[in-house]
């Protein structure tokens, strides 16, 4: 294997890390503030992913595309909150398990009784196609370039938000004691709902760029809601820094263990096996990643004792 | 509490009754509906003792159910194509015999759970949750990236497996051997909830420290616990596949885990028979509404999401009221 | 020497820049109620952690009947005897009180892993359960769920679930927490009756009971010892009085 073939794995892994980080960063934001876990975040991946293709095919535009998803998402997932799982917040984790499960088969059924089963497809549009030339002759499309460089923005906003804001501040101190901060005087139910309309939009954000390279279909949200669990997991619940380095650490292993995995069980069992052994065990490794860190370090490594 | 007794045998009487008359009338399918309630209603007891009693909301309790039903499949598979299987260097002859298929489900079972509790034990709430969910898919990747055994596209057996004095081709005697298992299974399960074992676990779901403190390691009791489950779940995998005649990765995906978890809450959580009512409740919907729309589960995701918000207790909480402390 | 039933030598324990507990070490004799007290913050809580087991010090160690039991979880503890009450209650609430108690005798007789027999229709379990309860005063409420019990009758319901353990010693956070004025007397006068079946180690607030009590009292400060002794000379240590009891006392 190549160095530059390697890089660019290295690249993949990034830009799938920062995908991720847009999931997970909303999920741990959802769960450190409300207390809630929420199954339907992949939903709102979906939710993001068809509102861009619908509008980006309507009007020829990806950036319109891009802000209806972010509106989409944000619209449903403030629509959720406030219809249904405002009611959650004090109920114990099997409800907030069932409540959103159960808006998952809503979601998923409802969106393919809309759009029916077949994908839909998102175009990347002219002026992000093609390669780029990178240092060491790294051909790297351009598109995965701009997602790497849309998340890792999304991210530093992110910390600048929670850092540098009061609407960061309420949420530091909601995470970190929910009672005090309504007796503060702090508007809960507004700030639950803007948080959760936030994570939204982000796994909205992500349903819409990763659609453009894969396709756009019901369901697609629940692979990566899961490796979003096991992120925010890794990371500790609650830290968006956490979030980060999860997933960075997630897309990284996942995507090179795909690929260098059958290459290194070659020697071992031969190469006949070696692809179905090394396929078997990247599809396992994160989890096995996740397991590690857990053994180590009970709550994630960024998380609160 | 005598009400909820009332319900357990209306249950108990209900789900015998129907097929036996379908037998009569001649309507098979029938049968199968009823065998396939019976079944997945002892998956749903199996998950009931670690998440009911227990308080552990296992989100990947498919993984055992899955086991159950690959160990079927991989020796069914190995029987019916008359080669045998490799393992650790020894050639072993795969079988078609119910029994052995079924101590073979149980003890794997047994063994995936007692790996997977004893790491995800250690830690509680959510990411109790979310390691249980994550080992759950790792094996459902790992059945789907093996293609020995059929990967994505599942195993299929071309004939029932036997028990010995039946024919278990017959709907009828199947059903019937599914209905004695969950009715013994449902009889040792009540025996366990009035046991010191039965009254502790109950105990740590509600305080553990309290637990801790009159000297009872929690952990181990849990694990216990969370290992009785995962059998008997994998048990019921494995009658499911051979209702089926074929298992696949589906039985390990986590929508399963989640069906699983409605079957449970929706008949009554914590009640023993809970996932009884569940089941049937969910394969009755499943073919009264999916006759009625393609789109049926968005009205199962709706009734489900009232329940949570309107009616705790499910439907036995519903007719039975609050339930009492143990008699 | 085989007089001290427990005995914590030199603990500490830091949270970061905070010094919880700063070398503290004090013993628990035979027949006696050694009272500590201190103002919020002292420490206590974190003390009786470590003692009980739910916290790992940084160094020193927690001796219980002459064996070091530092590196025993809780439940390890109350097997060799350690019986606990906590300052929140914690109680099995859906269960009703004789269930409690009957968990309480279950521990008690390492009979956990009995899947089959019930637990409520054993003798062995339920009557030391119902004796417990019937020392202080609950034997009539024994088919009430704990959730509908009062706060006073739940800190009683804590004082028995310690009881039916038949330890060698008892470790009991704040039991008057909560009371009013006639639950606080009843209360005082239940553990005065305890003392004759192991010695008590008694965390408390309330300096009625504490005096009328104890033997000995340790007082805790930021962390640190500051007096140890019996009641009359702890009442009148200047630095004692200055740092919790004020002036009035």
């Amino acid at each position: 294997m190549s160095l530059v073939l390697l890089l660019e794995q290295v690249l993949n892994g990034l830009q799938f890390g920062v995908m991720l980080f847009l999931m997970a960063a909303g999920l741990t934001l959802i769960f450190g503030v409300m207390g809630l876990i929420n199954l339907a975040h992949g939903a709102l991946y979906m939710v993001g992913a068809f509102a861009a293709a619908t509008v980006a095919g309507l009007t020829g535009s990806f950036i319109l595309g891009l802000g209806a998803a972010l509106a989409a998402a944000a619209a449903a997932g403030a629509l959720v909150e406030v219809t249904v799982l405002r009611r959650l917040y004090a109920r114990d984790h099997l409800d907030q398990v069932l409540a959103t499960f159960a808006l998952i088969l809503i979601f998923s059924e409802g969106t393919r009784f809309v759009f029916g089963s077949f994908p839909l497809f998102l175009d990347v549009p002219d002026w992000l196609s093609g390669p780029v030339t990178l240092p060491l002759g790294i051909e790297y499309p351009r598109y995965r370039l701009a997602v790497i460089g849309v998340g890792l923005t999304v991210a530093a906003g992110l910390f600048w938000l929670i850092a540098g804001t009061r609407i960061g501040v309420q949420i530091r101190a909601g995470e970190a004691d929910r009672e005090m901060i309504a007796a503060l005087g702090v508007d809960i139910t507004r700030l639950y709902t803007l948080v959760f309309a936030l994570g939204a939009a982000l796994a909205g954000l992500a349903g819409a760029l990763v659609g453009a390279i894969q396709s756009v279909q019901v369901g697609m949200g629940e692979p990566v809601l899961i490796l979003a669990f096991v992120v925010i997991v890794i990371g500790g619940i609650g830290s968006i820094r956490g979030a980060f380095v999860g997933a960075v650490l997630v897309g990284l292993t996942d995507t090179l263990g795909r690929v260098l995995l059958p290459l290194a069980m070659g020697p071992i069992v031969g190469t006949q096996s070696a692809a179905t052994l090394g396929s078997a065990l990247a599809s396992m490794g994160i989890y096995i990643l996740m397991a590690l860190v857990l053994l180590v370090r009970p709550t994630g490594l960024f998380g609160r004792v | 509490m005598r009400v909820e007794i009332l319900v357990n045998a209306a249950l108990a009487c209900g789900l015998l009754a129907v097929p036996l008359l379908a037998h009569v009338m001649g309507e098979p399918f029938i049968i199968t509906l009823a065998t396939r309630a019976a079944i997945l209603a002892l998956a749903g007891v199996g998950l009931n003792l670690a998440l009911g009693t227990g308080g552990l909301v296992s989100l990947g309790h498919a993984a055992f159910f899955g086991l159950g039903g690959y160990a079927m499949g991989v020796l069914a598979w190995h029987a019916q194509m008359f080669t045998p299987m490799s393992l650790f260097g020894l050639e072993l002859a795969g079988t078609k015999s119910m029994p052995v298929i079924w101590l073979v489900a149980i003890v794997a079972g047994a063994g995936l759970s007692a790996l997977i509790g004893f790491l995800s034990l250690r830690s509680s709430g959510v990411y109790f949750i979310m390691l249980t969910l994550a080992f759950g898919q790792m094996v459902y990747y790992f059945a789907i990236s093996w293609p020995a055994y059929g990967g994505e596209d599942g195993l299929s057996i071309f004939v029932r497996n036997g028990f010995p004095g039946l024919n278990t081709l017959d709907p009828i005697q199947f059903f019937m051997v599914t209905y004695v298992a969950l009715m013994l299974v449902l009889g040792g399960m009540a025996l366990l909830r009035r046991s010191p074992f039965g009254l502790a676990l109950a105990a740590a779901r509600q305080s553990p420290a309290r637990v801790q403190a009159v000297g009872v390691p929690v952990f181990r009791l849990r694990l216990v616990a969370f290992v009785i489950s995962g059998a008997v779940t994998a048990f019921a995998g494995a009658l499911f596949a051979d209702l089926n005649r074929f298992v696949s990765p589906t039985m390990l995906s986590w929508h399963t885990s989640g069906e699983l978890i409605v079957i449970v809450v929706l008949g009554g959580v914590a009640r023993l028979y809970g996932p009884v009512a569940g089941a049937i409740l969910l394969v009755g919907l499943e073919h009264i509404l999916g006759g009625v729309s393609d789109y049926w589960q968005v009205f199962l995701g709706a009734g489900l999401l009232a329940v949570v918000l309107f009616a705790r207790g499910g439907l036995i909480g519903a007719l039975a009221g609050r339930a009492v402390a143990h008699d | 020497m085989t007089d001290t039933v427990l005995e914590v030598r030199n603990l500490r324990k830091a949270f970061g820049a905070i010094v919880a507990s700063d070398d503290v070490s004090l013993d628990l004799r035979r027949g006696e109620v050694h009272a500590l007290i201190g103002p919020n913050g002292a420490g206590k809580s974190t003390l009786i952690a470590q003692i009980a087991g739910g916290l790992r010090p940084d160094s020193g160690c927690v001796i219980l009947g002459g064996e070091d039991v530092t590196a025993c979880d809780t439940a390890a503890r109350a097997r060799r005897g350690l019986a606990r009450s906590f300052q929140v209650s914690a109680l099995a609430m859906d269960m009703t009180v004789l269930e409690n108690a009957v968990l309480g005798a279950i521990g008690a007789q390492r009979g956990v892993w009995r899947f089959l027999g019930s637990a409520l229709g054993d003798t062995r379990l339920v009557m030391p359960a119902r004796s417990a309860l019937a020392r202080v005063g609950l034997a009539g409420e024994a088919a009430t769920r704990v959730a509908d019990l009062s706060h006073g009758q739940r800190r009683r319901l804590e004082v028995a679930l310690a009881l039916v353990l038949q330890p060698t010693c008892f470790l009991l956070d704040e039991p008057l927490a909560g009371l009013g004025a006639d639950g606080s007397a009843e209360m005082t006068a239940l553990l005065a009756g305890l003392k004759t079946q192991a010695p008590i180690l008694l965390v408390e607030h309330d300096m009625d009971a504490v005096f009328r009590l104890a033997d000995r009292i340790t007082v805790l400060v930021y962390g640190r010892i500051i007096a140890s002794g019996p009641p009359d000379r702890i009442r009148s240590d200047g630095e004692v009085r200055r740092a919790y009891l004020g002036d009035a006392a």
